[in-house]
């Protein structure tokens, strides 16, 4: 397994960060949703329907431990402590065991209403490419889901299977994108879809020396060009935006891209939190009509 | 009248020698870079253990997924046509085949005449393969071979929910962190496999005469598995993986 | 709504999708019972309609479970469970 090996080719950056134009939350609506995925976690905290906080993290061993470190990390150094928030959203994968939540949503309902948030909305298709599976979501101008399509069965088009190659390769999982940008001419996609005969197929381009950039070019296009079917399955139309740890890889980004003819919007925000951004979204309107809005530190 | 089938594998190479219709020998190699150097290699131990020389061969057959890389065979057939050649002759009422690889797994439904009724085969997605146990015994550190008989002595059923061998063997691992025993682990992989191999047969149609062949078969805690779940008896040739080589070695025959 | 429920892997798209504005206003729920595999159940969904869905842990096996339903010769033009469904809220993707 790749948490034995020496070098975790796969390991990316947990981080917080607090909104420096919001000086304090006091007298103010406070809430929170946690997006409790299979690979990362992410607590979002938003002050009167505007982002103040957010923590990313890779899940633990449980989702409830994983929700009460990411709230915490992301409630750290603002001198919030969890009972100032009004209403919390639990969404994700463990969204059902978010112990502090009071309501769990599904996490495509999620996502649709935090890019709507994120990216506009005039954005209509989202992909979102998490650690362990990729949605496809059509949503309306108000961020309401449409149609959707999801995909956890299967490693090929998700974070975990890009994992898999970055140890197969030992190049750092944020280098990936870059690195497989800069072939000189693009190479076929490698035509398994399944990632461990993928693998194979990797393993003998090598062999026959193909250089690690050329390897990862070619995978890198097969996941654009599978990721590109589901979105078409669902439905495609402008805006498009895309989500989710694969949407920081420009390898994929740009690819899909070009299959697309379509550019995607820019991210402001961390692609990782939309989900958690989505939650703190339902989590103001859910407090607004249930008359909980109470006001933080009165 | 000596003919020679040879079956060229994602894995390895099988060679089987017949002579007037009995296998006088027989050779396996993993099957390398080269699918046809390696389908020489088979070729060449199998006449030597069968102590033929190759002037004696009257007709070579390939068959497998490599098949049209071996270049000295007169003749090609699909994996279909050798596994239920190959299966007939073990089995001379079968009319359900079960054909796993280490890559690919197929289900063929036989007429009575031993024609080709219907089949269903996977070969794009590794869970419903050979190799799926192989990679979740890696998952478990026990050798290969290890999981048949562990699988054989399990106590409790546990779910395992992954579908994909990537997701299984994080899985794995953490059925490994709640003390789940070993066995136990090992049943519930044969029985993800089997579930995944039963949806085939069912696709086909389930007879009666059911018959297991290729390397997996092998695997007694597999075939158990099988066999829990289809609710039928399950044939399983001495030596499995060779049914295909030799259901090529039969066709060369007829073609001599 | 369209709840596209299943998978793509490398061996093809097994999506059950379901109409849920048709489903929505159904009150049979023929579905239940309709589908020999029990892939489906009803939810809440996030606007507090009911709806039906396919349980969470069948839509990783949809390919297996429906496999009963779909010789690989003989299949039927409508399925049992599209047979059951009065809203014709049930398409198949394979």
């Amino acid at each position: 397994m790749s948490e034995n090996e020496t070098k975790e080719y796969w390991r990316w950056k947990e981080y917080n960060w607090k909104n420096p134009d919001i000086p304090d939350w006091r007298g103010s609506m406070v809430t929170a949703g946690v997006d409790v995925g299979s690979t990362s976690s992410q607590a979002v905290i938003m002050v009167d329907g505007q982002l103040y906080a957010f923590s990313n993290m890779r899940t633990g061993s449980d989702s409830p431990s994983s929700a009460i470190d990411a709230i915490n990390w992301a409630m750290e150094g603002t001198g919030l402590a969890l009972e100032d928030i009004s209403f919390t959203v639990g969404t994700g994968y463990g969204r059902v065991n978010v112990p502090f939540a009071n309501k769990a949503v599904t996490e495509i309902a999620c996502h649709a209403r935090g890019a709507n948030f994120m990216y506009g909305p005039t954005v209509r298709t989202l992909l979102d490419m998490g650690g362990q599976d990729c949605k496809a979501i059509h949503c309306d101008e108000r961020g309401k889901v449409t149609s959707f399509l999801m995909n956890d069965k299967c490693a090929a088009g998700t974070g975990r299977g890009m994992e898999v190659f970055a140890n197969l390769l030992a190049v750092p999982i944020e280098e990936v994108g870059d690195m497989s940008l800069s072939v000189e001419e693009e190479p076929a996609p490698v035509s398994s879809t399944c990632v461990v005969f993928a693998k194979t197929e990797a393993t003998g381009l090598l062999r026959a020396g193909w250089s690690k950039e050329k390897v990862l070019a070619a995978y890198c296009s097969a996941m654009a060009s599978r990721v590109v079917s589901l979105l078409e399955r669902n439905g495609m139309e402008k805006d498009f935006a895309i989500t989710g740890g694969i949407a920081k890889n420009s390898g994929v980004v740009k690819r899909i891209e070009r299959i697309l003819g379509i550019e995607a919007l820019k991210p402001n925000y961390d692609t990782q939190i939309a989900g958690a951004l989505g939650g703190a979204l339902f989590a103001k309107a859910l407090a607004e009509k249930s008359n909980k809005g109470k006001i933080a530190g009165r | 009248m000596i003919t020679v089938g040879i079956d060229s594998g994602n894995r390895n190479t099988k060679a089987v020698v017949l002579k007037d219709g009995q296998v006088v020998g027989k050779a396996l190699i993993l099957t390398g870079f080269d699918a046809n150097e390696s389908a020489g290699q088979a070729y060449e131990l199998a006449l030597k253990a069968a102590q033929v020389s190759p002037e004696e061969v009257v007709a070579v057959v390939s068959t497998g997924v490599g098949r049209n890389e071996v270049k000295f065979a007169q003749e090609i057939i699909t994996e279909i046509g050798s596994a239920a050649k190959g299966a007939r002759y073990f089995v001379p009422t079968v009319n359900t085949i079960i054909d796993l690889g280490a890559e690919e797994g197929r289900a063929i439904k036989l007429t009575a005449d031993g024609k080709i009724a219907d089949f269903a085969s996977n070969e794009k997605c590794a869970a419903g393969a050979g190799s799926f146990v192989e990679s979740m015994a890696r998952a478990l550190q026990t050798a290969p071979e290890e999981m048949g008989p562990l699988s054989m002595k399990y106590t409790k059923e546990v779910p395992m929910n992954a579908q994909c061998v990537v997701f299984a063997e994080s899985e794995v691992v953490s059925l490994i962190h709640q003390k789940t025993p070993k066995e136990d682990i090992a049943r519930a992989v044969h029985d993800g496999v089997s579930n995944r191999v039963s949806s085939m047969v069912r696709r086909v149609g389930l007879l009666d005469d059911l018959a297991l062949i290729g390397g997996p078969g092998r695997n007694r805690g597999l075939v158990q598995s099988l066999k829990d779940d289809l609710q039928k008896e399950i044939k399983v040739p001495e030596d499995p993986d060779y049914v295909s080589a030799l259901g090529a070695a039969l066709y060369a025959m007829e073609i001599a | 709504m369209i709840a596209n429920h299943g998978y793509k892997d490398g061996s093809g798209e097994y999506y059950i999708s379901i109409d849920t504005d048709k489903c929505s206003l159904c009150a049979e729920h023929g579905c239940l019972d309709g589908c020999p595999g029990q892939v489906f159940e009803i939810e809440f969904d996030d606007w507090d309609e009911e709806v039906a869905t396919v349980r969470a842990r069948e839509r990783n096996k949809l390919k297996q479970i429906c496999a009963a339903c779909k010789p690989v010769s003989g299949r039927l033009v409508r399925l049992p469970c599209q047979i059951a469904c009065g809203s014709e809220a049930i398409t198949h993707s394979w």
